[in-house]
């Protein structure tokens, strides 16, 4: 380890404030991509499950 | 050889594949990332001129790195898309996009913060500073293009010329640190010199570089599967998945 104590970790000699906003974004920007694929996967199979549906008591009824 | 490549433009064959390579990708992200940051973080030593401010490193160059050789795979997919017209290639295109823009945005955020301690201001137009976010409008416009028809054809199309004209860009942003004298620091890993770092300063480096080449590999592939899904939703392989989920 190279720090000696935690608040010195967190402070990372005076230039805490940068690192930790540089790691924060990287945090988002990975959540970003991570969770806008998911989002799309489920409305897409929300949308396409109603879609079939329709479709077959469409088929049934006529 | 070209049935080997039909294949691998075959939407169902690659999803079914994806799926199966996804979780060892996920996992091995997840490990690199993890002891990559908690090295850099914690137990690489701090930079004799910089102090700790240099372990922003371990971010801005893998995020340089996966925004420009996105930009490539992303171009590249676009030319097999345009000459061959493989379904696949054009979705791989269409997804690199969005990720490859989050990564330029992130290693110029990342470079703002860094260059503040380290320069004293947040943004100078320097040759590297500006070939990057030239990168990042041509990475944009591919975005836009891509929604602005209600053709997918014409859109593949339009994007894979933006993104082939752009492809001169690569160049400029490499060179940018040789050609001009700029405030930007030269590369800190060369494939073909060594390291100028200390091994305890670039191992967890390569580790970074790994695992956001790993993430970057996971979210392109769930991307592409679900614009699969999409583009295919006619077809009975995906009704049938479809079916099974709803």
């Amino acid at each position: 380890m190279y720090f000696d104590s935690f608040s010195e970790f967190i402070a990372m000699g005076g230039h805490g404030l940068y690192v930790w906003i540089a790691y924060g974004l990287t945090a988002v920007i990975f959540i970003f991509n991570l969770i806008t694929p998911i989002f799309k996967r489920k409305r897409l199979i929300v949308e396409q499950t109603r879609q079939l549906r329709r479709e077959e008591l469409h088929a049934s009824n006529s | 050889m070209w049935r080997w490549f039909h294949k691998l433009g075959s939407p169902k064959w690659f999803y079914a594949i994806s799926g199966r390579w996804l979780p060892w990708f996920a996992v091995a992200a997840l490990l690199l990332l993890t002891v990559g940051t908690v090295w850099a973080l914690m137990f690489a030593p701090a930079d004799y001129q910089q102090g700790n401010s240099y372990r922003i490193i371990y971010i801005h160059v893998p995020a340089a790195f996966l925004a420009q050789s996105g930009y490539v795979m992303m171009a590249l997919a676009g030319a097999v898309g345009l000459i061959w017209k493989m379904k696949l290639a054009d979705v791989m295109a269409k997804c690199c996009a969005p990720i490859g823009a989050s990564f330029t945005l992130l290693a110029l955020v990342t470079g703002a913060v860094w260059g503040k301690p380290t320069w004293g201001a947040w943004w100078v137009w320097d040759a590297r500073l500006t070939s990057m976010l030239v990168l990042l409008f041509l990475y944009l416009g591919v975005v836009a293009l891509q929604s602005a028809f209600t053709d997918r054809n014409q859109a593949a199309r339009a994007s894979a010329l933006l993104s082939l004209v752009g492809l001169v860009n690569i160049p400029i942003i490499k060179y940018s640190v040789e050609w001009w004298n700029t405030l930007h620091q030269p590369a800190s890993l060369t494939l073909t010199q060594k390291p100028t770092m200390p091994a305890e300063m670039w191992v967890p480096l390569l580790i970074m570089v790994a695992g956001f080449y790993c993430f970057f590999t996971v979210v392109l592939f769930m991307r592409a599967r679900v614009e699969l899904l999409d583009r295919e939703r006619r077809t009975g392989w995906v009704k049938d998945i479809i079916s099974d989920k709803g």
